[in-house]
């Protein structure tokens, strides 16, 4: 038999176990042992936070329950309380549920800067439009800067969204120096006496150190303009983001001091787990989730809503 | 972080010196098998494949060679090659007829840039492409498609989307590509999830009206674990004929690569090694295995063990 056939089987298997939940495995009355704790492990992997973290919630486990009978709130507690503690962080991030701005830091007197930021693809633009429909939802006045100058129909793009929710949009032609529309957009903003303005950028991968400088000018820009901004530096990830995220989030930090993270796509069965090694080793904390292509697929992180979905089938 | 495997590696061959027994050399295949999830292989993926590399390294051969140590990492590596390959980068057009390939993909992976790239590069080949923009979804998608044809100067085929569809956008574009005189027709598809049904079988639904030469799955390099999934589905759903793997030009280890050649066994034909649109080349499964491996030279590796 090749590997590829030993393969199909295990991942019939993989299919089956994924199926069946969390708590099946963690049966109460069972004994905790070995194979069912790598059986969690691949669980865990499955998300994507990686072998660190879920390293840490295996041993707190083996730590505590090993060959011992399971009472499965117990054991199920102690993994949600793992991945509480690595989510909430300091508790610096707790926000109002019932307000879907509480996550954003506003400018105490004129104009509140958002620079968005990423690699390729993620779906920065697009959350850029669903950020921007919260805002106005809120009753603020928002402008876009359309800073992506080099992908192809980028500026449309975004000029489109904000057709559709009526805002007012600074762009300049394709190939313009994508820090001068920034800057130019906080212009706009003061000016008009806007709240807000997000600017987008071009995808980029962060190991481009050119377009890294780029990015970090942008930044440096913004703060010329408007002293104190950008007040948010939002660094979109796709759920889909394996381990990598872990080098787009230092790398980005590093050229945008990154404030809090997008984490776009998801609706898809992508768990999303590496926010999980990036809050526990960068402190970077999820404000919003994508959970969709359209205007209003846009919500407020919960830890707990978060962790419970890690551990849903899908 | 990065260095991983090679670590992973040189601990194997560190607990290999002195006597190779059947439990070390599992311990050290542990160390591997992190380093590859590390790499974003998928879990299922990398056990089975370190199961694969004990199994082999237990055996007389291996154990009673002169160098037991080196044997293993030789195996470990070309396994890696061997479940890459065998490579095909094969993308036939036809005289006198209209060979159509259609880009399918989750959102965002790299579908219309691709597009680009492939009929930039079969142009210089000597085929007449022209592009079609059946992505009626997306803000701008058209607008964008329309740029990068103008850019390598090849027709882009679209219609009014709030008059139109995907399919009947394909169905007429092949019909203007008979008109013009062009041999090659690259359908850019819109981004969907592979959960999504209704779209599934929007795409279904080209494929049986349209019977592309290829159906080309484009696959973001940097995707996790649920890589697997997702390509699996567009598999059961369209019989792939390839898989482009976008954005290796970053520092994405590409374990995705690894697991969904494995998974769907569909071959990886080219890879994206940047935004614009001459960044395509042809993949090699090597130097993938030595990018999983980690920035370690696996060749000096191979000499000093
Ligand atoms: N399913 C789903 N799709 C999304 C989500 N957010 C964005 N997308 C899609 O992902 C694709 C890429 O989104 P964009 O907003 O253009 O991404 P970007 O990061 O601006 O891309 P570049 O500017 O090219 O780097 C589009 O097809 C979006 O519709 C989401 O939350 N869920
Ligand atoms: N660095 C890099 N960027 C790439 C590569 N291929 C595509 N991109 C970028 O990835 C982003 C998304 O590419 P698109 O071609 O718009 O992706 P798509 O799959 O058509 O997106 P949707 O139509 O929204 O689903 C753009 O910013 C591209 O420039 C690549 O190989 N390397
Ligand atoms: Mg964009
Ligand atoms: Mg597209």
């Amino acid at each position: 038999m090749g590997l590829f056939d030993k393969l199909k089987g295990a991942l019939q298997k993989t299919k089956d176990v994924l199926r069946t939940d969390v708590r099946d495995l963690f049966k109460a009355g069972v004994i905790l042992d070995e194979p069912k704790l790598e059986e969690f492990q691949k669980g865990l992997i499955t998300t994507d936070m990686g072998v660190s973290a879920s390293n840490q919630i295996v041993e707190d486990l083996r730590k505590k329950y090993l060959g011992r009978t399971m009472v499965l709130d117990e054991v199920w507690g102690t993994v949600k309380e793992r991945l509480r503690i690595i989510l909430v962080g300091k508790g610096d991030v707790a926000w109002d549920s019932k307000n879907p701005l509480s996550p954003l830091k506003l400018a105490e007197s004129g104009p509140t800067v958002i620079l968005v930021c990423g690699v390729n693809g993620v779906g920065k633009t697009t959350s850029i439009a669903k950020l921007a429909k919260l805002l106005t939802k809120s009753g603020k006045k928002v402008v876009l800067a359309a800073g992506d100058t080099f992908r192809a129909a980028a500026v449309e793009q975004l000029t489109m969204w904000a057709k559709r929710l009526g805002c007012e949009i600074v762009t300049k032609p394709s190939g313009s120096d994508p820090a001068s529309v920034a800057f130019e957009g906080c212009d706009r903003a003061v000016t008009t006496g806007a709240d807000v303005v997000i600017i987008d950028t071009a995808g980029r991968l962060q190991t481009h150190q050119n377009l890294m400088q780029e990015l970090g000018k942008i930044h440096r820009v913004i703060g010329k303009r408007i002293p104190g901004a950008p007040h948010e530096s939002l660094l979109v990830l796709d759920a889909t983001t394996g381990q990598n995220g872990l080098s787009q989030a230092s790398k980005f930090s590093d050229a945008a001091n990154c404030t809090g993270l997008v984490l776009a796509k998801l609706d898809g069965t992508a768990k999303g787990g590496i926010v999980v090694a990036i809050r526990e080793q960068m402190g970077i904390p999820v404000k919003y989730v994508g959970v969709g292509e359209q205007i209003d697929d846009l919500e407020l992180f919960s830890p707990d809503d978060f962790v419970d979905a890690l551990f849903s089938e899908g | 972080m990065f260095e991983g495997i090679t670590n992973a590696l040189t601990d194997v061959l560190g607990s290999f010196r002195g006597q190779l027994t059947e439990s070390n050399i599992r311990d050290g295949m542990g160390k591997v098998r992190n380093a590859l999830l590390e790499a974003d292989v998928a879990y299922d993926v990398a056990k089975a494949f370190c199961d694969r590399v004990v199994e082999e390294a237990v055996g007389e051969k291996v154990l009673k060679s002169l160098r037991p140590e080196q044997q293993i990492v030789g195996i470990v590596f070309q396994e890696l090659v061997n479940l890459m390959g065998p490579v095909d980068h094969s993308i036939e057009v036809r005289r006198g007829e209209t060979t159509v390939l259609m880009m399918c993909g989750l959102q965002g992976s790299g579908k219309t840039t691709t597009c680009g790239k492939l009929a930039r590069m079969l142009k210089e080949q000597g085929a007449k492409p022209m592009l079609v923009a059946a992505d009626l979804q997306r803000p701008a998608a058209i607008e964008q498609l329309k740029v990068i044809g103008e850019q390598i100067g090849v027709p882009v085929y679209s219609e009014d989307p709030a008059k139109s569809n995907p399919v009947q956008v394909c169905v007429n574009g092949r019909k203007a590509a008979g008109q013009q005189g062009c041999n090659l027709l690259i359908l850019d598809t819109a981004g969907r999830l592979h959960v999504d049904d209704a779209l599934m079988k929007e795409l279904q639904e080209i494929d049986n009206k349209l019977m592309p030469h290829q159906c080309l799955l484009v696959c973001d390099a940097m995707t996790g674990q649920d890589a697997v999934k997702s390509a699996a589905a567009f598999n059961e759903a369209l019989e792939l004929d390839g898989v482009i793997f976008t954005k290796l030009d970053g520092d994405t280890r590409g374990g995705a690569v690894l697991s969904v050649k494995e998974v769907t066994g569909v071959p990886i034909k080219f890879v994206g090694m940047g935004e614009q649109l001459d960044k395509l080349e042809p993949f090699h499964a090597d130097r993938m295995a030595q990018r999983i491996l980690g920035q370690g030279d696996v060749a000096t590796l191979l000499e000093t063990a």
